[in-house]
């Protein structure tokens, strides 16, 4: 199984130096507030090409929002976010999300909702089949091609999001808490496979979690909001190459310890806010 | 409490279930009763002719060869007028659902005229497009669209949002998302619709035959009442019964073969 992984996330490229991505990802002065409400509050952070950053804090601290304003989905009450660096030239859409509830089409096929993303960009059949095919293998989803979502599990259907996602090659690659509709077994065995595959592909990526063990397994920085009006309260940075780390590390266990001592009394907090903001 | 015993089930009740078999045994219990009634005298044959007296009035007329005239003649307007009515509300419907400059003024024209009985328009229908076929289909059409444009409009507004978020994530074309996103989640709505708009138009099909035409199962029905050929009368409401059970099984099969993802 893992020999067999190996020989098949590197079909990412053609050349694998060329996986790393080379596009970063500028946040000046974002400030967000839907009504009356302040959501981000001057948000400026620099994600370097083919970095993991893991955005980290309370329920309603405004982190998915500002995912969104990061790909486009959210046009942000102040500020700016730019792009810069050339996307490899076989990329399909730059800025690609994974989301918490998969937004799979359940009239479509698992090939179906992966080839709804290529049809408007590859008109040749063959070469579509063949980008399809090659995403299933490298998710392990080759024998449920023809299955239609309400037939899998959470965790096959994520698997369809995550292939998906990288089927266009993005430049970067956001996902919102794509773990958390899972049960705690799956997500831990996913996670896993996130790693793997987010440590090959080096794309630049802005994982958003309120899970401090997925922060600390996947990223290169932990980016920790306060809650709301969401501001950059600390950046961790994580020393250790993400696919060295193993489940239950001793440094990031205590990292996970020290991280939650940190948060702690804003997510209590958080907790008991009435949420205008939905 | 005391004692020991076995837990007893408490959650036996309000699940009811779907038993074809008592259906029709139903329908079979019901004739009988009715085809005894009559027999037996208890039920005048000029107040109720008996399931029997009804067959025969079928059997004669379709050997006769009007019933298929009469049938056909039916079956047409519906065809013309239901699909007519059916095109239009889906456009319009559409419209509704995605134009923001579309919406409120159509709305407002939908909820002014739909509560207005189509049946009392259609003098006004006959004056309009001729005593000849155009004012049935008219009638029809303009029964069936109102329910169309509402289904498919509420089916376009309860499409996942996310699913739309997601399409324009990935950059697809607005094309793209209309005809793989929007109206593949309207589907459902819209089929659900058809249920309602082919009763309406049978209805409505009944009215238009019975107030101007020579022809056609209401134009029969008509034609029986007056002259208390009440086996006759009621031949028709059987073929009129017969007509939507067919209608809607038919609707049945096509909802099962583009659903079958669910």
């Amino acid at each position: 199984m893992a020999d067999e992984r190996t020989a098949l996330a590197t079909p990412l490229a053609s050349d694998p130096g060329s996986t790393a991505s080379s596009t970063r990802l500028k946040l000046e002065h974002v400030s967000h507030h839907f009504g009356t409400n302040s959501v981000l509050d001057d948000i400026t952070l620099d994600i370097a090409p083919g970095e993991v950053v893991a955005l980290v804090g309370p329920s309603g601290c405004g982190k998915s929002t500002l995912l969104n304003i990061l790909g486009g989905l959210i046009r942000p009450s102040k500020g700016r976010v730019l792009m810069q660096g050339e996307a490899r030239p076989d990329c399909l859409n730059p800025l690609t999300y994974v989301f918490q509830d998969f937004a799979l089409l359940p009239w479509r096929t698992v090939e179906g909702n992966i080839s709804l993303v290529l049809e408007d960009k590859i008109h040749d059949d063959i070469a579509r089949c063949e980008r399809i095919g090659e995403m299933l293998r490298l998710i392990g989803l080759q024998d449920f091609a023809n299955a239609y979502p309400k037939q899998l599990s959470g965790g096959m259907r994520q698997r369809v999001g995550i292939a998906r996602a990288l089927a266009v090659r993005p430049a970067c690659l956001f996902m919102d808490e794509p773990l958390s509709a899972l049960d705690a077994q799956t997500r831990t065995l996913l996670l896993e496979e996130l790693a793997t595959l987010i440590a090959r592909a080096a794309i630049t990526t802005v994982y958003v979690t309120h899970n401090l063990n997925e922060a600390l397994r996947l990223a290169h920085r932990i980016v920790l909001l306060s809650r709301r009006p969401g501001r950059i309260k600390t950046i961790i940075p994580i020393e250790s190459s993400i696919d060295k780390r193993r489940e239950g590390d001793a440094n990031l266990v205590s990292a996970e310890k020290r991280l939650w001592s940190m948060i702690r009394d804003e997510a209590s907090a958080a907790d008991k806010e009435l949420d205008d903001a939905r | 409490m005391r004692g020991e015993g076995q837990v007893p089930f408490r959650a036996a009740s309000f699940s009811p279930r779907h038993r074809p078999w008592s259906g029709a045994a139903t329908l079979a219990v019901f004739l009988l009763a009715w085809q005894i009634g009559s027999s037996i005298g208890a039920i005048p044959d000029l107040f109720l002719p008996s399931p029997f007296a009804v067959a025969r009035a079928l059997w004669r007329h379709a050997l006769s060869g009007d019933l298929w005239t009469n049938l056909l003649a039916s079956l047409l307007r519906l065809a013309v007028g239901w699909t007519l009515g059916t095109v239009i509300g889906i456009s319009v419907g559409i419209a509704v659902g995605m134009f923001t400059l579309l919406r409120s003024p159509a709305l407002a024209l939908v909820s002014a005229l739909f509560p207005i009985p189509k049946i009392a328009l259609v003098p006004l229908f006959i004056i309009w497009f001729g005593i000849g076929e155009g004012s049935k289909y008219a009638t029809l059409a303009i029964g069936v669209f109102f329910p169309t444009v509402i289904s498919t409009y509420s089916g376009l507004d309860n499409v996942q949002r996310n699913l739309v978020t997601m399409g324009q994530s990935f950059n697809l074309s607005d094309w793209s998302i209309v005809r793989k996103i929007m109206l593949p989640g309207a589907l459902p709505s819209v089929l659900a619709g058809f249920r309602i708009t082919i009763s309406v138009a049978i209805i409505l099909l009944v009215a238009a035959e019975m107030i101007g035409a020579d022809s056609g199962i209401g134009a029969f029905i008509l034609a029986a009442g007056n002259l208390y050929r009440t086996d006759d009368l009621i031949a028709g409401v059987v073929i009129l019964s017969l007509l939507g059970l067919t209608l809607s099984a038919l609707l049945t099969r096509i909802e099962q073969a583009a659903f079958a993802w669910r």
